[in-house]
């Protein structure tokens, strides 16, 4: 089971944040950013004293009461939070089993999570007077997050995007543009997210000076797997409060999706030391693992270094990295973020996969029965749900992350379907 | 003494600055790479870095992914590049080679099991771009087993405190990052580079290396005249990319560039002394 760093103090002097979201003895990750084997900082030396003052500001402004009261006024009055949860009574009656609750994170600003990230890292960028910011962006949702924020406070915006997902995401590209931002379309590699993040990473070096890298998922070098969840953690503290008013009870199980895996750690975490509640992330399965084509890291694929951190990986047998596949953009990512890797060695959290197929059930299964149009990312979390649902007693309650909006995806739905819109 | 400790002794008594070029192995095709790192040494090259191409090298402008992807496009893997190394090793028993890349492709191969196959190809050094020193222990100390130096980078952001930490673990050389951005990048401040270095040699005791913007021998010269090593890459790679068509041609087309900088360094050198 869990073990713990020795030296916690270090790893976080002041610790707010992350106590506030962290009621348990789980005080990952160490000082230099490990979680047991996994993260670390695996950069170019060019970026290791930006990180740590990336590192350090962070601390700060975590402890900073001024900091924290922006931030939340922000998560209120600008994306707002609280998202509700949502007893999706019809379906749960429909699968004939567990009550499974949906945490709203589609009726955030933007129609996602990734805001209540690209809030705080653009509150910080501020502070740390940086002028511009830059992103890498899969589906488009992270990108139109950070665009977001960065017309509201006036800071430059470059946004990377593989030139495969640019030629699928046409609206997001657009929604950049309208907001101000310059997004750059990325031709190496596979021309998809994992290349966009290399070149943001190359703007980083070069441009390091004003610019603040905004990354968009639990991925990259230490601090940012840290620091994204502990801004995504909002996300299960509120649940865990919600949940715990409407049904006097936590949850049995948590389902959420993972691709980078931000949405689901900011879920889990709160939760972590809950031995009551089951953790359930779910992968992207593509055209199936016994394909090979699939985004699902942790289900079928093994620990290597790619984008700063140590992690699972899809990689071929002399370690380069291979292409993924998912119907969603968002989970289409050949890596995950450490702590996952960690939580799934430890054994805290379960990790499995759904098929492109058994999501666009889930998909419709939703939209019909509750009136509610889920992201296809999102869409993988309801597919399990679907799974473990019918299994348990109607007693029990599933809570599930619907992590964003599925508006985005008609195209691509359509396209399954054999329409053109 | 290792290869590279004694070719850089070598060179401090004829007070010689060294030319390290760097090519891709396997750029464009793998058998171009040995003959072509035999003209290289023919040209005056004093140590040779082999890069190991990589699916996503971060640090890398386009010149070398380029590279990296025309490579891998002909399957060369880490095994392959260690195949090559023992060829050339046949010919040449003195020139240090210095495998530079990035940490996944080892990690896969296994630190222990990629030590004991370096040092058996006749590899002397490891660069792993991705890997400072703070995640550099384990790695280190099973290369230190067989020998082999693992160099690290210094970078503009490099504080005088990381500086000397980082002296502290590296062996064979320091390679000092000349600019702030990936390699071929322009805006080479000579003036900014010199101080720097002087920093660096007063605060670690190895051979200084300044490589990732040299493009010519304009700023070979005058690079030289405050390093010990001049690295130059992308300039290089530039040039096969241009022959890709006729492969061939670039041994030649190589060496002619590098006698150039060569001359062009050997005249500081003169000066300098």
């Amino acid at each position: 089971m869990l073990t713990y760093p020795d030296d916690l103090d270090r790893a976080f002097p002041g610790g707010a944040g992350q106590r506030r979201s962290q009621p348990s003895a789980y005080r990952w990750p160490d000082a230099r950013g490990h979680f047991g084997p996994y993260g670390g900082m695996f950069v170019p030396e060019t970026l290791m004293q930006p990180l740590e003052e990336l590192r350090a500001a962070y601390e700060r402004f975590l402890d900073d009461p001024e900091f924290q009261a922006e931030l939340d006024a922000d998560l209120r009055d600008y994306v707002g939070r609280p998202s509700p949860v949502y007893h999706a009574a019809r379906w749960s009656r429909e699968l004939g089993g567990a009550q499974i609750f949906l945490k709203r994170e589609d009726l955030n600003h933007t129609g996602a999570h990734k805001v209540n990230n690209t809030i705080g890292q653009a509150l910080l960028a501020r502070r740390m007077g940086k002028t511009r910011i830059i992103a890498e962006t899969g589906a488009g949702q992270h990108g139109v997050a950070s665009a977001t924020v960065a017309a509201r406070l006036g800071l430059e915006c470059v946004v990377y995007m593989g030139e495969v997902d640019i030629a699928r995401q046409e609206a997001n590209v657009y929604r950049m543009r309208l907001l101000g931002a310059r997004v750059v379309s990325v031709t190496s590699g596979s021309r998809t997210l994992k290349d966009a993040l290399n070149e943001a990473m190359r703007d980083w070096v070069t441009n390091i000076d004003n610019t603040f890298y905004i990354i968009g998922t639990v991925a990259g070098p230490h601090p940012y797997p840290a620091m994204v969840r502990d801004f995504q953690a909002v996300i299960g503290r509120e649940a865990r409060a919600q949940i715990l008013k409407r049904t006097g009870r936590l949850p049995d199980a948590l389902v959420a999706c993972v691709g980078g895996g931000s949405n689901a750690i900011g879920l889990f975490y709160p939760f972590i030391g809950d031995p009551g509640v089951a953790i359930y992330g779910v992968e992207a399965a593509g055209d199936g693992l016994q394909t090979g084509r699939h985004a699902a890291p942790l289900c079928a694929g093994r620990p290597g270094v790619l984008h700063g951190n140590r992690t699972y990986l899809m990689e071929d047998r002399h370690g380069q990295i291979v292409e993924t596949h998912s119907i969603s953009a968002g989970l289409d990512y050949p890596g995950v973020g450490p702590e996952h890797a960690w939580l799934k060695d430890s054994g805290r959290a379960r990790y499995d996969s759904v098929t492109d197929e058994e999501a666009l059930r889930a998909f419709h299964h939703l939209t019909r029965t509750e009136g509610i149009i889920p992201a296809l990312e999102s869409s993988h979390a309801l597919a399990y749900a679907h799974k473990l649902a019918p299994g348990m007693r109607s007693d029990q309650a599933i809570l599930v992350n619907l992590s964003g909006r599925g508006d985005k995806d008609m195209h691509t739905v359509a396209s399954h379907d054999g329409l053109v819109l | 003494m290792s290869r590279i400790d004694a070719c850089f002794g070598r060179l401090a008594q004829r007070r010689r600055t060294a030319l390290i070029p760097f090519v891709t192995a396997g750029d464009p095709a793998p058998e171009v790479t040995v003959p072509l790192l035999h003209a290289m040494v023919a040209a005056g090259a004093d140590l040779i870095e082999i890069g190991v191409p990589f699916s996503d090298p971060i640090a890398d402008g386009p010149v070398i992914q380029r590279a990296s992807e025309r490579a891998l496009a002909k399957g060369v893997s880490l095994d392959d590049v260690l195949d090559m190394v023992r060829v050339f090793r046949t010919r040449d028993g003195d020139t240090p080679v210095i495998l530079m890349g990035y940490l996944n492709p080892i990690e896969v191969m296994g630190y222990e099991l990629f030590s004991v196959a370096a040092h058996e190809a006749g590899v002397d050094g490891v660069l792993v771009v991705d890997v400072p020193p703070e995640e550099g222990h384990d790695l280190v100390a099973m290369l230190r087993t067989r020998g082999l130096d693992l160099v690290y980078l210094l970078a503009p952001t490099s504080t005088a405190a990381r500086i000397a930490c980082i002296g502290e673990v590296a062996s064979g050389f320091v390679y000092y990052v000349s600019v702030k951005g990936v390699t071929g990048s322009g805006h080479l401040d000579t003036a900014a580079v010199a101080e720097k270095v002087g920093l660096i040699k007063s605060l670690v005791r190895l051979p200084v290396g300044v490589g990732f913007g040299i493009r010519d021998a304009g700023s070979a010269a005058r690079i030289a005249e405050v390093a010990d090593a001049i690295i130059v890459g992308s300039a290089i790679v530039s040039r096969i990319e241009a022959l890709a068509a006729t492969p061939e041609q670039i041994p030649d087309a190589v060496g002619g560039f590098l006698a150039g900088l060569r001359q062009a360094i050997d005249e500081v050198d003169a000066h300098v002394s």
